[in-house]
């Protein structure tokens, strides 16, 4: 729906201060980014902060680690199976290397564990690509322009961004592998936005220090997945694939090794093994778990599946006490809410924007501290705009970036965004958009190494669900760049590790009833099951006369 | 386990929605999906990225007293009263196998690939039913023409929902006809990017390796130190050409 007439009002204010930031803009005469003492001050008003937000863990390697109650509830919950039911001598598919999730990450370790010469099979929750993968606009981040640029000033962003807390390890491969991975995406004809003579364009984003963000028009992730999701479909026999079958349970031998997974048809409700000599879990986010209650921008199948399952085959997690909200999500119109306005967006030259029409933070902060300078507009300052459904929001002043860079250019480079909001009746080349943080990336994960072993041998791990890289907190562009560079890592050490493997042992499912007992003896199971799935939007009082229906994720 | 904040508690009115002919009442305010969801429809399938991007959810829906076959997305698409719809989450389209790398990039290899272009009658019909409004009759008629840049360019848009292949009178499957046009044209219609090669290059030569050892083994008060007192910033507006003063580890 259009901006009703409140909010044209409104508008109006933003309108009267637009061409004298317009000048600021264009003159380099910025609000000064903050300092690291300024930062920790306004971080007080971000949700990671609230105590009351989460608890220690019960159960589990972590046991003791504070982290959101949502993700905690998924942790310390059951199986959504009876382990004891599951006949494990009885498999329905058996590979060399299975990997779970068929976003970015998964798809290209697959590429790459097919090409150590082994059989490769995607179990995937929904279809190939349905995944935050697909949703990512803003761009890849890689320092490819030597002229101004190296993998050491990379370095020293991500750590930045992370508070300094990152793995180094994990830091120093994703820097200097970032390039490769961008000529190998171009060799698969992945169309990165260049200029005529092939020279990749490059922006900034929120806590870079160079302009070393690439793009694919506002459609990076999705060009990036499409492209290698095409290609795995080039080599069927080797690459084969499983959709609407998420994993449930990883497997492991007697040898502590782990051995496969039970997958969980969602069409069919069967419960099915896959025997593998390598596992490379890929499963991605978070999101649809609405930590504190937020919305968020992600896809419809991030609800942690893959911290649960590796959680309970003895891998411990990091850095989960972390959550990323982005700093502008959509709070209207009503319809599109939590969706991601990218980054790019500031990039160009949007302001943020308060009721009365100020600039109240400089748009190249990272996003925690973004977000945070946003809540506390809002929630602490008062200056935040009210929508019609009782909500509150910034506004980003996209009509700047025609101004600043000629007419027509919000609609060429945001075409998305640019058709999202027309359907709406909103041009946002002419009027500003309302944004709130969204609940957008899951900083931690999984412990892992940088060769995407982890502490479960044949178990590996690729892309969000892993831990370490980020530290505290993502900058733009450094998780599609993730994917890619730890996806073909786990892919090749996975491949590699199958292709030399030959003992095995025999199946077993004996983590998981320890760790239901587990549960059962710290008493703080109750009675949810995990992983989740799925979430559940069903109006409360439609379900309510559900009688027959055991909702639990999608357990029906 | 509930997750509800995707619907708001704020009453709207309601309007009636016709769901593979059955009726329901919905709030007015919201998109097609959540009007699903909301009238108790658990999705598995026609649902993905919740937001016009993953092309799981396309939708086809006619309004009363009106001949059109109307198309979205219901994850994008506000309902409107007495619609009736259903969705089309999946519609099988042949795909053609291809060894990428042996490709030299020229039409012919398409039309090897993909005989079936020359099937299309130009009516049109793919255009139309296109949610994501990409002119897909145009693309397919660069391609005929050898035009790869062309179809890759008009064709960037897609979502791959499968909607075109579904109305087509030449059964084409469109959108792989596209995507291969696209990895082409990204491959081998483009000029590869120099400074990226040389990069990768001076990476593997060992260039930057002394300059990560002394930051891997800096401790955190001297890793905030070189943030915040030697890392230069690029400046908003600079041009490509723009370097940096100090050119400490470039
Ligand atoms: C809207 C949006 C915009 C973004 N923009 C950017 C950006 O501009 N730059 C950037 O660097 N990053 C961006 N990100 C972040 C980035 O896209 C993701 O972090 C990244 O793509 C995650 O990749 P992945 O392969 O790890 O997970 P995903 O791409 O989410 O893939 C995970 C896959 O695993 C499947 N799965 C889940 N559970 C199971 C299970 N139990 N069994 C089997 N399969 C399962 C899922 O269905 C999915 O297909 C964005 C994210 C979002 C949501
Ligand atoms: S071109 Fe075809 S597959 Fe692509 S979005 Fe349009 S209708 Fe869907
Ligand atoms: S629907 Fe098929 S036949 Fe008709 S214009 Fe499109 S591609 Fe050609
Ligand atoms: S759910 Fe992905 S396009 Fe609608």
């Amino acid at each position: 729906m259009p901006y009703p007439e409140e909010l044209k009002k409104l508008i109006k204010t933003v309108e009267s201060t637009r061409a004298e930031r317009v000048e600021r803009k264009k003159n380099d005469q910025e609000v000064p980014f903050m300092t690291l003492d300024e930062r920790h001050d306004i971080l007080q008003h971000h949700p990671d902060f609230k105590e009351e937000g989460r608890r220690e863990l019960q159960a589990g390697p972590s046991k003791g680690y504070k982290i959101a109650h949502e993700m905690a509830d998924l942790l310390e919950a059951k199986s959504r199976v009876d382990p004891d039911k599951i006949n494990l001598e009885n498999i329905d598919h058996e590979t060399d290397v299975l990997i779970i999730g068929g976003g970015g990450a998964g798809t290209a370790a697959a590429l790459l564990a097919q090409e150590q010469g082994v059989r490769v099979t995607i179990a995937t929750k929904l279809r190939h690509g349905d995944a935050n993968t697909m949703m990512a606009e803003g761009g890849i981040q890689a320092a490819t322009k030597g002229h101004k640029d190296s993998p050491y000033y990379h370095y020293l962003d991500v750590m930045g961004g992370g508070h300094f807390k990152n793995n180094p390890d994990l830091v120093e491969t994703l820097v200097t592998k970032a390039p490769d991975a961008i000529k190998w995406l171009e060799s698969l004809g992945c169309n990165f936005s260049k200029f005529p003579d092939g020279t990749l364009h490059t922006i900034h984003g929120g806590g870079t220090s160079r302009k070393r963000m690439h793009y694919a028009a506002d459609i990076t992730g999705a060009e990036m997945m499409r492209t290698i999701r095409d290609e795995a479909r080039n080599r069927p026999g080797q690459i084969d694939l499983i959709e609407f079958s998420p994993a449930v349970e990883l497997i492991l031998n007697d040898k502590g090794e782990c051995a496969g997974a039970v997958l969980y048809n969602l069409e069919t409700e069967e419960y099915l093994i896959v025997k593998a000599k390598a596992v490379v879990m890929a499963t991605g986010g978070c999101g649809r778990l609405h930590i504190q209650g937020f919305m968020t921008t992600n896809h419809y199948g991030a609800t942690a599946d893959g911290i649960v399952m590796g959680y309970r085959a003895g891998v411990p997690i990091c850095f989960l006490h972390t959550v990323q909200y982005h700093p502008t999500g959509i709070v209207f119109p009503e319809q599109a809410e939590g969706i991601l306005i990218t980054e790019k967006f500031r990039g160009s030259g949007a302001n943020l924007v308060n009721i009365e029409g100020q600039q109240f933070v400089n748009e190249r902060e990272p996003r925690d501290v973004e977000a945070s300078a946003i809540i506390k507009e809002c929630v602490v300052n008062e200056k935040g705009v009210p929508t019609p459904t009782g909500k509150l929001g910034v506004w980003l002043d996209s009509p700047m970036i025609d101004m600043l860079s000629g007419e027509g250019t919000v609609e060429r480079e945001f075409p998305g965004k640019y058709i999202l909001f027309k359907r709406y009746g909103i041009d946002i080349s002419k009027e500003p958009m309302l944004i709130y943080p969204t609940l957008h990336y899951q900083n931690g994960g999984l412990d892992f190494k940088n060769t995407g072993e982890t502490d479960v041998p044949g178990l590996f791990v690729a892309g969000e669900v892993g831990g370490g890289i980020h530290g505290e907190n993502r900058l733009m562009g450094n998780s599609l760049l993730d994917i890619m560079v730890y996806g073909r890592i786990a892919g090749e050490t996975a491949g590699k590790y199958a292709k030399e493997y030959t003992n095995g042992g025999k199946l077993t499912l004996e983590h998981v009833v320890k760790y239901n007992k587990e549960i059962d003896d710290a008493g703080v199971g109750g009675g949810r099951v995990a992983p989740m799935i799925l979430p559940d939007y069903t109006d409360p009082r439609t379900r309510e006369k559900q009688l027959t229906t055991n909702y639990v994720g999608t357990l029906r | 386990m509930s997750t509800t904040t995707e619907q708001t508690a704020v009453e709207a009115k309601m309007i009636p929605i016709y769901v593979m002919g059955k009726k329901y009442e919905v709030p007015e305010t919201l998109t097609i999906m959540k009007a699903l969801e909301y009238a108790g429809y658990k999705y598995i399938r026609g649902c993905g990225c919740r937001g016009g991007v993953c092309g799981a959810c396309s939708t086809v829906y006619r309004k009363p007293g009106d001949y059109k076959i109307y198309t979205g997305l219901a994850c994008q698409t506000v309902v409107e009263p007495e619609m009736y719809l259903t969705q089309l989450p999946f519609y099988p389209a042949n795909r053609a196998t291809y060894d990428f790398h042996a490709l030299e990039g020229n039409p012919e290899e398409i039309f090897g690939l993909y005989p079936e272009l020359f099937r299309c009658v130009a009516c049109n019909a793919c255009s139309k039913v296109c949610p994501m409004d990409v002119e897909v009759m145009d693309y397919i008629a660069a391609l005929k023409r050898g035009d790869i840049a062309a179809a890759a360019q008009i064709s960037f848009d897609c979502i791959q929902c499968g909607l075109c292949a579904s109305r087509c009178m030449g059964e084409l499957p469109q959108y792989h006809i596209g995507q291969l046009a696209r990895r082409i044209n990204g491959a081998y219609l483009t000029p590869r990017a120099e400074h990226l090669a040389t990069m990768v290059a001076n990476i593997e030569a060992g260039r930057y390796t002394e300059c990560l050892n002394k930051l891997k083994s800096a401790d955190e008060d001297e890793l905030k130190r070189l943030y915040t007192e030697e890392r230069e910033l690029e400046p908003a507006q600079a041009g490509e050409d723009w370097t940096p003063k100090e050119n400490v580890c470039l």
